[in-house]
Parts: structure tokens; sequence; C-alpha cells
């Protein structure tokens, strides 16, 4: 991939959605187990469960479709 | 006075956790390793302001338009939607979608077969030194004010929001991103780009899909507008047959012919600021796709700008005013809606994220001005005008020392901008001072021999100049409203538009009067640079599916499916 360097664009991405993707699933979880005294809006839908579900698995598909090595390698092979 | 007490220096619109602060720290962590990473590899000019012409179709189309989604695209369109209604989706449905169909197809040739790092570049090969120094200076008035507009729309979200002191925030945006972009030149700008892009949807998509449930889905939507506001606040279309008819106060003719026809075609084919993602490209196929691949997202943009405008008419339990308004009385202006709906859905975590799309979004504005800025500066003004003979290496060298002073002519013009009550409109007032008649300028010089050097430069000199004595004229003059717009009941937002109508027919006009009367460049010197002098490579050995052509084709057949849905 002709992206600027030996780490991928979306290797970045992959990071950020992950790490935020945790975070925020984990504090949906928090929130399951201990409700919230003020509670936003539609609170009964979970959002940051699910939301931050998807974020994470998302995130974790970048990270290992393009990891470095992968990349490196696939470079390889195409030249 | 500590940093606790000046972070917190006024009311605040909600409260951040932990985990939410954590997030938006990750974020600042993050890009500035991204600047850092890439620090080796923009050592020369090449790599600095063209990020080494290496970029993928994706990664440039989506820079492309993550260039543009900055502060007024998020918080100003959200602010403009509560206030005009679904209109405010012409700016990014036919006030974007034909202008990057039309950049793709027709224009990216020419820029990228001659190798040209700018547009002014463009112009100077094209018609002399003469227009460049004139385009070159604009686009560095223009894009200095536009940044420091992103600057401060940042600090007052940050203001509203998390009761940040305005002037640290704008301190700490513009620090952050002085530094990644002089690290890292273009090839950092469009790395943060693409992954502030990502970060944007993934904050801001939450709050349309749970701002539906809550308001009962698209029906209770619209039976709510219609008893909160109006039901001509759902049509983007049907209300536009009179002047009276729609909250903008605006004809059709002004969204066809002055918004679809020559503001955004000014704009998405000769800012600098987008096209120059589009110059990063890999090859003349990518770079035609680039485009087009930033329409396609495009068109799907007003799902997290739009419809949370929207969605506040509809759920908020409260009007929201105009800045002066908000002042005044101690209530919320139509600027804070977007933060309003993420208060009102997002919890802790999600408001992180949420809080961290609405600053990439104003850091990737910024940083593409910025980049921008530097490169013409470096190249337009600096080496052509004041150092001929230096070498490569000096000219990055002033390219990062321009990032740094972009960054600090921004901030003062963030402090002017403090001053100006309405910032759509105001940055509406810019784009028709020096985008329309460049688009007119460079339109006929790629698609007209005949346009001679002197024709180019006093068509664009003509044109800026009737845009800027038209403005005068209404703001002198507020009955001349009557003429440039047309009608006494248009309003600050159809002036403009009639007004970049009007620039940019005086800068035709002129341009081919100019070009008749004087000598044109002989054709030999044309190659590269004007249609019918220049060859195309051709494409027919590449299948259907990897045409540019074919996917501008379904992106414009949604475009027109989308119209009139929304009719």
């Amino acid at each position: 991939m002709k992206s600027g360097g030996a780490i991928s664009i979306w290797f970045f991405v992959g990071i950020s959605l992950a790490v935020n993707g945790a975070l925020i699933c984990a504090t949906g979880l928090y929130e399951l187990v201990y409700p919230p005294q003020y509670r936003v809006v539609l609170y009964w839908l979970h959002a940051n469960v699910w939301w931050g579900a998807l974020l994470l698995v998302a995130g974790l598909v970048y990270c290992f479709h393009f990891a470095p090595s992968k990349v490196a390698r696939r470079n390889a092979q195409s030249s | 006075m500590n940093l606790a007490t000046v972070l917190l220096a006024g009311p605040r619109l909600v409260h951040l956790s932990l985990v939410d602060w954590i997030i938006i720290v990750f974020y600042f962590v993050l890009v500035l390793a991204i600047g850092l990473y890439l620090k080796e590899r923009s050592n020369t000019g090449e790599d600095f302001f063209l990020a080494g012409r290496e970029m993928t179709a994706w990664i440039a189309g989506l820079s492309f338009l993550s260039a543009n989604l900055g502060a007024l695209e998020l918080m100003g369109w959200a602010a403009a939607t509560y206030q005009y209604g679904i209109l405010a989706t012409h700016w990014y449905w036919i006030g974007a979608i034909p202008a990057m169909l039309f950049l793709g197809l027709v224009m990216m040739p020419f820029y990228y077969i001659s190798k040209t790092h700018s547009v002014p570049g463009y112009l100077q090969l094209r018609f002399g030194e003469s227009s460049r120094g004139l385009a070159a200076i604009s686009f560095a008035f223009m894009t200095v004010l536009m940044s420091g507009i992103n600057m401060y729309s940042m600090a007052l979200v940050m203001k509203v929001i998390l009761g940040w002191d305005i002037h640290f925030s704008i301190w700490v945006s513009s620090i952050t991103v002085a530094v990644y972009v002089t690290l890292g030149g273009l090839r950092s700008a469009i790395f943060n780009e693409v992954l502030q892009f990502i970060l944007i949807w993934a904050g801001a998509l939450l709050v349309p899909i749970m701002g539906l449930i809550d308001a009962g889905g698209w029906g209770g939507l619209k039976e709510r507008v219609a008893q909160n506001a109006s039901p001509a606040y759902m049509h983007l279309w049907g209300t536009l047959g009179s002047f009276s008819a729609n909250p903008m106060g605006i004809h059709w003719t002004g969204i066809v012919f002055g918004l679809g026809a020559i503001i955004s075609f000014g704009y998405w084919t000769t800012d600098f600021l987008v096209v120059q993602r589009v110059l990063s490209a890999h090859n003349l196929r990518a770079a035609k796709m680039a485009p087009i691949i930033g329409a396609a997202f495009k068109m799907f943009v007003p799902f997290i700008v739009i419809l949370p405008g929207l969605l506040g008419l509809a759920v908020l339990p409260f009007k929201l005013t105009g800045e002066a308004a908000a002042v005044a009385t101690g209530g919320q202006s139509y600027n804070e809606v977007l933060p309003l709906m993420l208060a009102r859905y997002c919890g802790p975590g999600l408001l992180g994220l949420g809080i961290t799309a609405l600053i990439a979004g104003f850091m990737s504005g910024m940083a593409g001005n910025v980049s921008a800025f530097s490169t013409v500066w470096t190249y337009d003004i600096y080496r052509a005008f004041i150092k001929k003979d230096a070498s490569d290496r000096q000219y990055v060298l002033m390219g990062r020392w321009c990032t740094v002073l972009g960054v600090l002519i921004s901030i003062g013009t963030a402090y002017l901008v403090m001053q100006f009550l309405s910032i759509m409109d105001y940055v509406q007032a810019l784009f028709s001072f020096f985008i329309a008649p460049l688009f007119g300028t460079v339109l006929l010089g790629m698609l007209w021999k005949r346009a001679s050097p002197a024709g180019g430069f006093w068509g664009l000199l003509a044109g800026t100049l009737s845009s800027i004595g038209m403005w005068a004229w209404v703001k002198v003059d507020p009955t001349a409203l009557r003429y440039v717009a047309l009608s006494p009941d248009a309003r600050d937002m159809a002036e403009n538009m009639y007004r970049a109508l009007w620039s940019c027919l005086v800068c035709v006009l002129v341009t081919v009067v100019v070009s008749y009367a004087t000598k044109p460049k002989p054709e030999a010197e044309l190659a590269g640079l004007v249609y019918g002098a220049t060859e195309i490579p051709s494409e027919d050995d590449v299948p259907y599916y990897q045409r540019p052509w074919f996917w501008a084709v379904i992106v414009a057949a949604v475009f027109v499916v989308l119209n009139i849905i929304f009719w």
C-alpha cells in the first residue's frame, strides 16, 4: 500500500477505533452493573455497550489486516 | 490561577468523566505520534508539500473530503439547519456533488498532467506570473481567515461544552496542529485527516440514530418539525419557488446558478485546500477517482450534520436563538445545537468520543488550511517573487516556518472573527470574493485555447473587485440588495449566492473581451494545460468497474434520487 510509510494509515485508524471502542464498551458494561445517578435520554438502550463493541471489533479487524508485518509481506509479494 | 481553574473558567453544558478525558487525551497523543513518525519522510519539497505524490485514491479521496469537514461543516451547518431547515442540505448535494465529479472527470487531468504543485502554480503555467501572484495572495489571505474561523469555532465548542477558557482552547489546538504539520508536512496532514474522518463518523453517527429513535422515526421527526417550526423546514426544493416561501429567503435560481454552478464549482475545483489533497495521488486514475470517492461520502455527511440540526428542532425542550440573543438572555444559540444533541444522548465514553469527533473536525480543517497556506506561500510567493534560487532543503525549511507563521496569523484572525456574529454568512462572503472569479479563470484556462495571459489576469482581477464592490455597495446601502440579489426579500446567504454568480460572469466576460484584444499563447506552450492541446491517457485497457466514469455515473444517479426523495 502506497500510503507513506512502513506503518499504514489504516493501522493507526485500527488502533484508534479499538482503544476507543474498548474504553466505551467497558464503561457501558460498568454502567450496567452500577447504573449512574444521572442518565442520558434513551439510557435504557445502553448505546455505549453495543456502539463500543462495534468500534472495538472494527478496530481489531483493521489492526489485524493492516499490521505492519502483514503489509510488509504483501508489499514484498507484489514487488 | 492553576490549570484546572483556567480550563473550567465558565459555565459548561456537560461534565466529562475520566473515561471521556482519556479518549480526548489519547486522540491528541495519537495525532502527535503520527506527526513524529512521519517526520523522517518529509525531507524533500515533493514529500513535504505533496506527500511524495504516492497516495492511493481512497486516502486522497477521504483526505479531500476531511479537509473540508472542519468547524463549519459540523457546528455551522447543524446550526444553519436549525435556523433554515433541510435547505442547508443543498450545500452538501447540489453545492458539492456535481462540482466534485466535474473536478475528477474534467479538470483533474490538467492539474495532474501539468505536474503543478498548486492552483496558483497552474495559473502561472497557463496565464503567467501576474495571475499566479494575484491568485496566490488572495488564496493566502482567504486561507488564514478560514483557519481563524475554524479556531474560533473550536474554542467556542470547548467553552460551551466543557467550560474551557476560549483563549486556552485556541492555543492548545493550534499548537497541536502546528506541531504535526510542521513535522510531517502534507503527508502528516493527510494521515491525520483520514484518521479524523473515521473518528468523526464514529463519534457523530450515534446522534442521528438515537435522535430518530427519540423522535419516533422519520415520520415523527417531520411531524414535530412542522409543529415546532414549519412544514417548509422539511422541503429541499418545494419551497424555492419564491423568496418569501422558505426560511432562507432564497429562490431556486440562486441555489442552482449561484451555489450549484458557481460557488460549489469554485470551491471544490479551485480551492487549493482541497485540490492539494488530490494532487498527492500516485497516478492520474487515482487522482480522478479521489474526488469521486469524496463525492460518494459527501452525499451521506448530512446524516451526521443536517439530521442532528433537524432533530434539535424536533426534540429539544427549549428554543435556540441567534448568538446575540443568546448572549443577551443567557440562553443557548443555534451554534450549540450539535453539542446539545451530543449531551442529550451520549453518556460517559460516548461523550468523549463525540467531543473528540468535533475536535478532530476542527483540527482537520485547520491543518488543511495551514498546509495549503504553507505550500502557496513557499512556492507561489516566496520562490516566485522573493528568492528564486534557493535549494530544495531551504524551501522545505521555509515551508516548516510558514506552517508556524500560518498558525500564528490564524490565531490573530480567530480573535478578529470573535467580533462577527454570523460566522457562516461571513465565510460565504469570502468565498464569493475570491473563489467564484477564480473558477471562471481556471475553467476558461483549461477549456479555451484562445484565453490569453492578459485576459486571464484582468478577468480574475475584475471578478474579484466586482465581488468586493457589490458587497460594499449592499453594506453602505442595504436597498441595493434588490439589484444584487434580485429581490429586497433576499437574505444574506441569497445575496452571497448571487454575488458569486455576478462576479464569475464579470470575470468570464472580461477574460473573453481582453483575450480577443490581446495575443494568445502559442499552441505548443499549451500542451498539458488546455483541452484540445493535451493528450489524456486512454483508459481502454482498464475494466469498466475501475473507470472513474463508471463510478461518477453511479454517484450522480444516487444524487438525483436523493434530491427527488427529499423534494
